[in-house]
């Protein structure tokens, strides 16, 4: 292999990485925002919950059909075999992402209190089954797919394991937390302590979650564990644990002060560190534990072609993105309402 | 018939034309929708008529959820390409997947990050600003549609490949023959119409209810509704003919590249000159033989080739195993051309109440009109069973089967993922449905200080939701 069938998968791989972890942080605290209203039970603080997302939630959510696209198109090897191998969650996911996309308008177009709740219902149920199927289809990634000359060759239920639901709990325990370190930022009195207070609880069992899906990963693969501890990997693995440990200090220190948006970016940071451990642990199979990055790429002409796009319009997305966030940015309050 | 084995196979596919298909209406919706909001803010900021701000905030409410529902539905489409024909994504992706993913980053986040603007700041942002988002979200879906149809276009009429000889793989050769192969113009053309034109007679349908509403209560429907069933008719009658003329264009495209398409739709089974164009038949692919036929002598020929002496091609000219099922294709091009018709009629019809001033007030007329309301959307549908079912057995037109395209499923996986999917639509969309029903059913109001430069676009919205939360 020479030249740009060799590197090209090496800048893919970061891309893809970088959109699936954009999408993550970004529709994380969406979908933690909807997992909310399990014990959020005020309608005006719903109404605020929602405002603080409603104009950027569909931007958002844009991050994973980039996602899906790019591997379509650049890692079709790794499109092709990995959705059909997680073929029921992806399917429940959907369905579940669908209640949540139309709740937005459904529950404020309601025609009847019942209706309205039953909206408010579908928003959460949506939100909290779409953060488990991902969390599901993470864990059944991460502990490998069975397939055969590069296609999907295992059982329908292969992603069911122990390992596959600890992860899809841990992520719904993570969404829940950029919610609540979301909305401490984004609101204000009591709504804002209460955050706070869940942020709390949430930041235990989100670090309790961290500790026990990385000491489980290592042990499902030989290579996996070969690269935590073979020398010099460690010492690029060994920054990652201290790390979490410094956002974990730095989140608790600042959830009790003025420190309105510490808590949501020492949560992004976790997300990040987890990202960035599970890439080191997985390198460089697309599909582990068998197809490589390589094995599943396009041909070249099609990732030149992708590329030259992708670096001319991701940072114009990422600017008028900004730009929206800016737009709709500061506290949201009752008062404020949408406008 | 189906046997055993294919049952999957049946399933994967009725399973994407059904989702597909409840997908393509609100896309289309989206295009045809925001074209017209533009229009209407763009008259409301040149002439400062309120009609015309009081219409944009009515239609925007609409917009806002036929959109949402675009999405949601989309987000299925991104994927059901792999999970239900992972051989296909692993064949042609390397050529769909890329346009796609242009799609995504030129259109989706474009459309995406401007919505909120346009649905929530134009007290944030003033009306040029505003304006402007409005048209960034009208352009992202045109430009959604351009990369969608450059994608189905050339699966339909495919070039600027190579076949990697080893794996099968589709190689892109020439990135600008593949865009532009030869069906993408019409195609594109012919779905923008489809577009305008199915929106128009939603826009027209939504008139003629306020307008006899009023009449049955004896009063007149006020200035705005009127403007709204005028301009909606006026995009009639100018898209309605433009529409017949591309289908035609578009026709001939698909005689000279998928003649067995051609052969599927008019239930012709031998090729032969001074052809009659059928009106009914029930093509029969055991007997090979078109039952029942009703035909015009000499019309089929000159539709086709515009020559009565032109040659028009027959099933049996194509091996029995790479003929489209003419049964659905010869039915759903026939009820798309009926629509089409009545559509141009209830056009000419406009003008010539207009022309004797009874355009608001002609009882019959706007029954009709009130009925036509699905006609666009059902045209639009019927013409794409036509043409996707047209191109069986193959996915990529003459290279690819769809039986090679469909993924390694268990019949049980399959079985799951359609009952859910149907469950999960009938009931959010049946849902959104009646919304829409019930939103366009109120009059448009009257905006508050719709002179100020401050307008408070969502706050209706949001006071809205308080009330019913505290009921």
């Amino acid at each position: 292999m020479s030249g740009l069938a060799f590197y090209l998968p090496f800048i893919w791989a970061f891309i893809v990485i970088l959109a699936i972890s954009v999408y993550v942080i970004l529709d994380g605290f969406d979908l933690g925002i909807g997992m909310l209203f399990a014990f959020e039970k005020k309608p005006e603080h719903r109404d605020i919950m929602i405002n603080t997302i409603a104009p950027v939630w569909d931007g958002n959510e844009t991050w994973m059909v980039l996602g899906g696209a790019t591997l379509f198109g650049v890692f079709p090897g790794a499109y092709s075999t990995l959705l059909p191998a997680f073929y029921i969650p992806i399917i429940i996911m959907l369905g579940a992402l669908i209640f949540r996309g139309v709740a937005f308008e459904f529950r404020i177009m309601a025609h009847s209190p019942n209706h309205r709740a039953f909206w408010n219902t579908g928003f959460m149920a949506g939100s909290t089954l779409a953060a488990f199927c991902q969390g599901c289809i993470l864990g059944g990634y991460v502990q490998g797919v069975h397939t055969s000359n590069g296609a999907f060759a295992g059982g329908a239920m292969d992603w069911l394991t122990p390992f596959s639901v600890l992860c899809g709990l841990s992520v719904v325990i993570g969404y829940a937390l950029l919610g609540t370190t979301w909305l401490v930022w984004r609101t204000s009195d009591e709504l804002e302590a209460q955050c706070r207070r869940w942020s709390k609880r949430l930041s235990i069992l989100m670090l309790l979650c961290i500790i026990a899906v990385s000491c489980w990963t290592p042990f499902l693969h030989a290579p996996y564990l070969h690269h935590w501890i073979a020398f010099p990997n460690i010492l690029f693995g060994l920054p990652v644990p201290l790390l979490v440990a410094l956002a974990g200090f730095l989140m608790w220190r600042t959830l009790d002060k003025e420190h309105a948006i510490t808590p949501f970016l020492c949560t992004i940071g976790w997300f990040l560190l987890s990202l960035v451990g599970l890439a080191i642990t997985i390198w460089p199979y697309a599909v582990p534990p068998t197809l490589t990055l390589w094995d599943v790429a396009s041909p070249v002409p099609s990732q030149l072609f992708q590329l030259v796009g992708t670096v001319i319009l991701l940072p114009i997305i990422t600017g008028y993105s900004i730009y929206s966030y800016y737009l709709f940015r500061g506290k949201v309050t009752k008062a404020d309402g949408y406008h | 018939m189906v046997h055993g084995h294919d049952l999957p196979l049946t399933i994967a596919r009725i399973q994407f034309a059904f989702t597909v298909g409840v997908h393509i209406i609100f896309p289309a919706f989206s295009i045809g929708l925001s074209v017209f909001l533009t229009f209407l803010e763009g008259m409301w900021l040149k002439t400062n008529d309120d009609r015309y701000l009081n219409l944009f905030k009515y239609w925007l409410k609409v917009f806002s959820i036929v959109f949402g529902m675009g999405v949601v539905s989309g987000i299925v489409m991104a994927y059901e390409f792999g999970t239900n024909w992972a051989g296909f994504s692993a064949k042609a992706g390397p050529i769909t997947g890329v346009l796609l993913s242009y799609e995504v980053m030129t259109a989706f986040f474009m459309e995406a990050g401007f919505l909120g603007v346009m649905l929530f700041g134009l007290n944030r942002v003033g009306r040029r600003m505003h304006y402007f988002a409005t048209c960034a979200v009208t352009t992202g879906t045109l430009i959604s549609m351009t990369w969608i149809l450059a994608s189905n276009s050339w699966m339909q009429t495919p070039q600027g490949y190579v076949i990697d000889p080893k794996t099968g793989h589709f190689l892109p050769h020439d990135w600008l023959a593949i865009i532009f192969n030869p069906s993408f113009p019409y195609r594109i053309t012919h779905m923008g119409l489809a577009a305008m034109l199915s929106v128009a007679f939603t826009v027209a349908a939504a008139g003629a209810w306020h307008l006899l509403k009023a009449r049955k209560n004896g009063t007149q429907a006020d200035s705005t509704i009127r403007l709204m069933f005028s301009l909606s008719l006026w995009m009639i009658v100018v898209t309605a003919p433009l529409q017949i003329i591309a289908g035609d264009m578009h026709g001939l495209n698909t005689l000279k590249y998928q003649p067995a398409k051609i052969a599927a739709m008019e239930g012709d089974w031998t090729s032969e000159t001074r052809a009659p164009e059928l009106l009914f038949g029930i093509p029969n692919m055991k007997t090979e033989h078109t039952d029942y036929a009703i035909g015009i002598p000499l019309l089929g020929s000159f539709i086709l080739t515009h020559d009565i002496n032109g040659k028009v091609p027959g099933l049996k000219d194509y091996p029995a195993d790479q003929r489209a099922p003419a049964p659905i294709v010869f039915f759903s091009f026939r009820i798309m051309i009926a629509l089409g018709g009545l559509m141009l009629l209830c056009g000419l019809w406009s003008l010539w109440l207009r022309r004797r001033q009874r355009l608001f007030d002609h009882p019959l007329f706007l029954r009709v009109i009130l009925a036509m309301a699905p006609a666009g959307f059902l045209a639009l549908l019927c013409g794409w069973v036509t043409t996707e079912v047209g191109r069986q057995p193959w996915t990529v037109y003459g290279l690819l089967r769809t039986k090679d395209s469909a993924s390694p499923l268990a019949l049980s996986s399959l079985s799951f993922s359609m009952l859910f999917f149907v469950a999960v639509y009938l009931f959010v969309f049946g849902s959104g449905l009646l919304m829409l029903i019930r939103l366009l059913r109120a009059a448009p109001e009257a905006a508050d200080n719709a002179s100020d430069d401050i307008m408070i676009l969502g706050s209706h919205h949001h006071t809205v939701s308080q009330n019913k939360d505290a009921s």
